[in-house]
């Protein structure tokens, strides 16, 4: 596998360099500031840098105000806490009258590993894409995560904006562009495709390579952005390959999985499998071992795709 | 100032009777509070609602809604006539308040608790900009249950917010009855004395002591400012008065008769 590098640390350098770029652009904190990466900032900008202390629920509304006159501010603090913590603040300060609010959060998922539950966010996507008006996006590697927040920044609304704790590998090469909204192919095949964000990308890949060797050919296409999903490009791998297979590091209710099938189920009705955490929440223990164990490996993908392809009709 | 006083109190009257619905009590109780702000003490302009200068009023009891709604029509950020399209569908004056619809209007409200820390994120805003306008933001006292003012009012403190005052209209009364019963706030006055506010106790019906209390809550530095104004919940209005009914209830016909007669 390629280079791996942390989401985290791209966030906190690529966020200095959004604070060079432009004077509004300020930073909140929940005492988090060493995990969520952006001390980087607040050494360069201090007077724009707001830590609100253990207080989510208070950071999210001080965000709003300050969206509210001009500025454009980036709140952060670990994927279960928001919006979890914070879920009606970010309804009525800032989805309902839709402001520049950029939410991104870290430790995304049960990748977050030793600290167990408490710490472990699985249903944060669900939540950040009932909210009307709310661009969600989960970055699938470091590369694409600098290109995120640099559309994020430029583009006026409010944003999730979801990273992983653990370094993950690079699945886009130096070239790629970000296009909100645009899933990218990142292989081509024919029999089934797999649609995957975050995390789970780099296991499609492993599981597309794998199936390749049973003669299984299969695209996989990762799709960043959550909400407002690419329909199209759903609809068209449905079309094409008569079979997909979801892959995301989140519940089954909710996510990836519930926005493909309404997809499908709308437009173009085929086998589908969904790859996500079963109506559980997860346990401590390391990153591996939790992907094994709650059904989010490589494998689980190929087993995924077998049965839907036996489903074809 | 006690005529235009009067004139908000027939507007809400019946605006909320003609809703069929509404909050007539907390907004009657905080109607000097809120006319002393639009017609002594902001620096705004009804035909600019988005003046960058301008001086904020943050309404986080959004269920006192017709009390501002009344206000801006009066001060002519919308016609007057367009008060009794209150709580209708279509109508740009939402059951609470709502920033997208109505001229005038700096935050969506109703869910309760979250004005303070809104608050304190434009005030902040104003000193990053370097704007010297000052943000003025309305809290019920049943509303101060709420955990969120509690860190908001620590946060406010912490980052010295000294273009922000809070104004508590403490009516005492919420919608399940004494906040004594309900819950307790006292000793209130020094809660915001700990959390590092500078505090004001005044007659929130009086014109004269709460122009002297913003007058003075400009003066304070370093620190922001919290008026407790004491108050009478359904006030102007004998049978609302201190009547935890008339929180949440609209005025019948013959209610609404009564009630403008008093108010004459």
């Amino acid at each position: 596998m390629s280079q791996v590098v942390s989401l985290r640390e791209t966030y906190g350098r690529t966020l200095v360099e959004l604070g060079r770029e432009n004077p509004d652009i300020v930073v909140l904190d929940a005492d988090l500031r060493r995990s969520t990466m952006t001390h980087y900032f607040v050494s360069e900008f201090p007077d724009r840098s707001f830590d609100c202390g253990i207080a989510e629920q208070n950071m999210v509304s001080i965000a709003a105000g300050l969206a509210a006159s001009g500025k454009i501010p980036f709140a952060s603090t670990f994927a279960v806490f928001i919006p979890g913590r914070c879920y009606d603040q970010i309804r009525m300060s800032i989805a309902q009258p839709g402001l520049n609010v950029k939410l991104v959060s870290t430790h995304g998922g049960i990748t977050v590993g030793e600290d167990g539950t408490s710490h472990q966010s699985v249903e944060d996507l669900l939540m950040a894409c009932s909210l009307p008006g709310f661009t969600v996006i989960v970055p699938a590697d470091a590369t694409e995560t600098t290109q995120t927040l640099r559309v994020a920044a430029a583009t006026p609304g409010p944003f999730y904006i979801r990273l992983n704790r653990p370094a993950l590998p690079l699945v886009n090469d130096e070239n790629y562009r970000f296009n909100l909204g645009k899933a990218v192919v990142l292989r081509h095949g024919t029999k089934a495709t797999i649609i995957a964000i975050g995390v789970m990308v780099a296991a499609a890949l492993e599981a597309a390579d794998n199936l390749v060797r049973e003669g299984i050919d299969c695209r996989v296409l990762n799709m960043s952005t959550l909400k407002p999903v690419d329909e199209p490009a759903i609809i068209q791998a449905a079309a094409e390959t008569g079979a997909i297979v979801t892959a995301e590091e989140h519940l089954e209710h909710g996510g990836l999985g519930s926005i493909v099938a309404r997809v499908l189920a709308g437009h173009h009705p085929v086998p589908a499998e969904f790859v996500a955490i079963k109506d559980t929440y997860a346990r401590s223990g390391k990153s591996a071992e939790l992907l094994e164990r709650y059904g989010l490996s490589a494998r689980d993908i190929e087993q995924a795709v077998r049965t839907a392809i036996k489903r074809k009709p | 100032m006690e005529a235009v006083a009067k004139r908000l109190r027939r507007h809400i009257v019946s605006m909320i009777g003609r809703a069929g619905s509404g909050h007539p009590g907390g907004s009657l109780s905080a109607v000097e509070i809120v006319s002393t702000l639009y017609f002594r003490v902001l620096r705004h302009n009804p035909s600019d609602p988005a003046w960058p200068e301008r001086d904020r009023f943050i309404l986080s009891k959004g269920h006192a809604a017709p009390l501002l709604y009344a206000t801006l029509a009066e001060c002519g950020y919308f016609p007057v006539e367009e008060l009794s399209t209150l709580r209708q569908f279509g109508s740009r004056l939402q059951g609470h308040t709502d920033r997208t619809l109505t001229p005038g209007v700096e935050m969506s409200a109703g869910s309760l608790g979250q004005g303070l820390s809104f608050s304190l994120g434009v005030a902040l805003a104003g000193r990053l900009n370097s704007r010297p306008y000052r943000v003025y933001v309305l809290m019920g006292d049943g509303e101060c249950d709420e955990g969120q003012v509690w860190e908001a009012a620590m946060a406010s403190a912490h980052f010295k917010a000294d273009n922000l005052v809070a104004i508590v209209d403490r009516n005492e009364l919420q919608i399940d009855g004494w906040t004594c019963d309900v819950m307790e706030l006292e000793p209130f006055n020094e809660k915001w004395q700990a959390f590092g506010w500078h505090v004001i106790e005044v007659d929130g019906h009086d014109f004269a002591q709460l122009i002297d209390a913003f007058d003075h809550a400009g003066r304070v530095k370093g620190q922001p400012t919290v008026i407790i104004a004491r108050t009478t919940k359904g006030k102007g209005v004998s049978f609302m008065e201190n009547n935890p009914d008339f929180h949440g209830k609209a005025p019948s016909p013959e209610q609404v008769e009564i009630a403008l007669k008093e108010l004459e």
